[in-house]
């Protein structure tokens, strides 16, 4: 689809406002992006642990199906009946020996693969299917299925590379240190509507210029500073981006105070307790946010792990999910910690409540603006890896990668 | 304990929605218990909350953390309570289910359904002879929350 639309001196240190507005453009995206040749994270493993088990998710608009078969295989599917387009799985998730779409009970096993046909003989020797009606010919389109330390990916493209690839070294070490060799067990799950484009959250994710500003609460209590040790990981496609940070005695204090930043008060808590975290990984790293093209996110905030799924659900309108995760082996005060630092993240977190409305501030002050640009100059021009986090790097790899999916 | 519980709910709503936040812990005993989940989470015993807290002090933090850290839009709550549905315990305790329609006002007038659930709540009377909550677990009806939750339910 030609769009009339140009992106300003073929950079990624300038976004004009328009690819969050455009409905045009979003229609490409879940073409170029969603449909295209990357890996979208559709549920964890552990959500489906036995035969029979599912779960539905969403690759921006296309509805899908994640299921064990009889045999421990993971399948992905479309949700979509190869009939006349009905969702085949209404619920979120279950166990089940195979679908039935309730609108003609045509019937798919947990591959997806067309099983059934009622009537597809007629009645009494009239109507039913044609002799050439073929089962195998008609089923709903199947997803290639890659899995990573739990973590269940699929993607429609064949061109896609291996996810390993796809991911980059240093990411994937990253995705291992927070999940291998655990069991995750899903602590809650919650949806947060955001009045936003989606690209306006993946671009917040990968910001680690704006945490220690806009988040008071990190900065004030020494979990988060930009002056704390820590760095920005891009991987070569830009796409992907681990920020972290580490706690390091006698991290100055003193540039924020010259910023005349509103991130020095005597704000203390009345119940610390919710800082007091395990030592959980072996290192003094108490912050890793990790993103994966387009809409996938991990995060370790002190031992509140989660996992993040972004799916947009208009132009303006995005729903981010969230699905908190402890571990099998926790002990019993673990488990009660991880419990009280999901405080810091969510809808309601300290944290990170600020993300729900920043992104409707962007998409309300912009909308008269769509062929200006927001500035994305902080820390230079590139995408690369860096010791620092004042830095824009990985919100210019999202759009680096993003550009070379959708060629806008 | 019924006319108690009544007006008890009457006096929590009326805070919130006069936002006087600084009041809201005291309707906790020290060590109450404070959830907010959804209805699947809670069908599906899952234990995490969008907050969750186990002390009053955490409650008290909560408060000092929307006037001194967090950002958000300006906004307030209208708080509709149901009659709570009351079961004396043998301790001398009560539970209650007091089912609640919360509609926002944003700073610009925008008035919206929130949040529809239901408190399910454990009474106790403190040292003092009050009224106090020993645990409520706010179950919020639909898994969906729109942009944030700051101010408590």
């Amino acid at each position: 689809m030609p769009l009339d639309t140009v992106w300003p001196e073929q950079t990624i240190h300038q976004v004009p406002y328009w690819v969050f507005q455009r409905a045009e453009v979003l229609a490409r995206e879940q073409e170029a992006i969603f449909r295209g040749a990357c890996w979208h994270y559709l549920c964890l493993e552990a959500e489906i642990p036995t035969a029979g088990d599912y779960r539905t998710t969403q690759l921006g608009e296309l509805p899908v199906v994640v299921a064990r078969d009889a045999e421990g295989v993971v399948h992905a599917f479309e949700n979509r009946c190869a009939h006349r387009g009905a969702l085949i799985a209404l619920e979120d998730g279950g166990n089940t020996r195979d679908f039935t779409c309730v609108y003609h009970a045509w019937r798919y096993d947990m591959a997806g693969n067309l099983k059934g046909v009622a009537f597809r003989n007629g009645i009494g020797g009239k109507g039913g299917m044609p002799k050439d009606f073929s089962l195998a010919e008609n089923c709903p389109r199947k997803l290639r299925v890659a899995m990573f330390c739990g973590l269940v990916f699929g993607t429609l493209s064949e061109a896609t590379p291996p996810l390993e690839d796809y991911l980059g070294p240093e990411v994937a070490t990253r995705i291992r240190r927070v999940l291998n060799g655990r069991t995750p067990e899903v602590l809650g799950r919650f949806t947060q509507a955001l009045p936003n484009n989606w690209k306006l959250y993946t671009e917040n994710v990968r910001d680690s210029y704006h945490a220690s500003l806009l988040h008071l609460f990190f900065t004030t209590f020494e979990v988060n500073r930009l002056t704390q040790k820590g760095g920005l990981i891009v991987s070569e496609s830009g796409g992907n981006h681990v920020s972290w940070s580490a706690i390091e005695d006698g991290a100055a204090g003193a540039e924020y105070a010259q910023q005349q930043i509103r991130s020095d008060s005597d704000y203390r808590l009345a119940d610390p307790s919710l800082l007091h975290g395990f030592q959980e990984f072996g290192d003094n790293c108490t912050l890793q946010i990790l993103s994966v093209f387009p809409t996938f996110v991990l995060q370790q905030i002190q031992n509140c792990i989660a996992v993040r799924q972004v799916v947009p659900r208009a132009v303006d309108r995005t729903d981010l999910h969230w699905t908190y995760l402890g571990f099998a082996e926790d002990t019993a005060e673990q488990r009660v910690m991880r419990l009280k630092q999901c405080n810091l993240v969510g809808a309601a977190g300290f944290v990170s409540m600020e993300d729900g409305c920043v992104g409707g501030f962007v998409q309300r002050g912009s909308a008269g603006a769509a062929d200006h640009q927001a500035v994305l100059r902080m820390g230079g021009h590139d995408a690369e890896s860096s010791d620092t986090r004042a830095t824009e790097a990985s919100v210019r790899g999202f759009w680096k990668a993003y550009r070379a999916a959708t060629g806008l | 304990m019924q006319l108690e519980i009544h007006a008890f709910q009457a006096a929590y709503a009326r805070c919130l929605d006069d936002e006087k936040l600084e009041a809201w812990p005291d309707f906790f005993l020290a060590d109450a218990v404070y959830r907010v989940t959804t209805a699947d989470n809670f069908r599906r015993g899952l234990q995490a909350g969008l907050i969750w807290a186990n002390s009053r002090a955490m409650l008290a933090d909560r408060i000092s953390a929307l006037r001194e850290a967090n950002i958000y839009e300006r906004h307030g709550y209208r708080h509709i309570l149901g009659l709570p549905l009351v079961a004396a315990l043998a301790s001398g305790e009560a539970r209650a289910e007091t089912p609640f329609l919360v509609a926002r006002i944003m700073r610009d007038g925008a008035t919206d359904l929130f949040a529809t659930g239901r408190y399910l709540d454990v009474f106790a009377h403190d040292e003092a002879g009050a009224l106090k909550l020993r645990e409520r677990v706010v179950v919020c009806d639909s898994s969906r929350i729109d942009t944030l939750l700051a101010i408590p339910l």
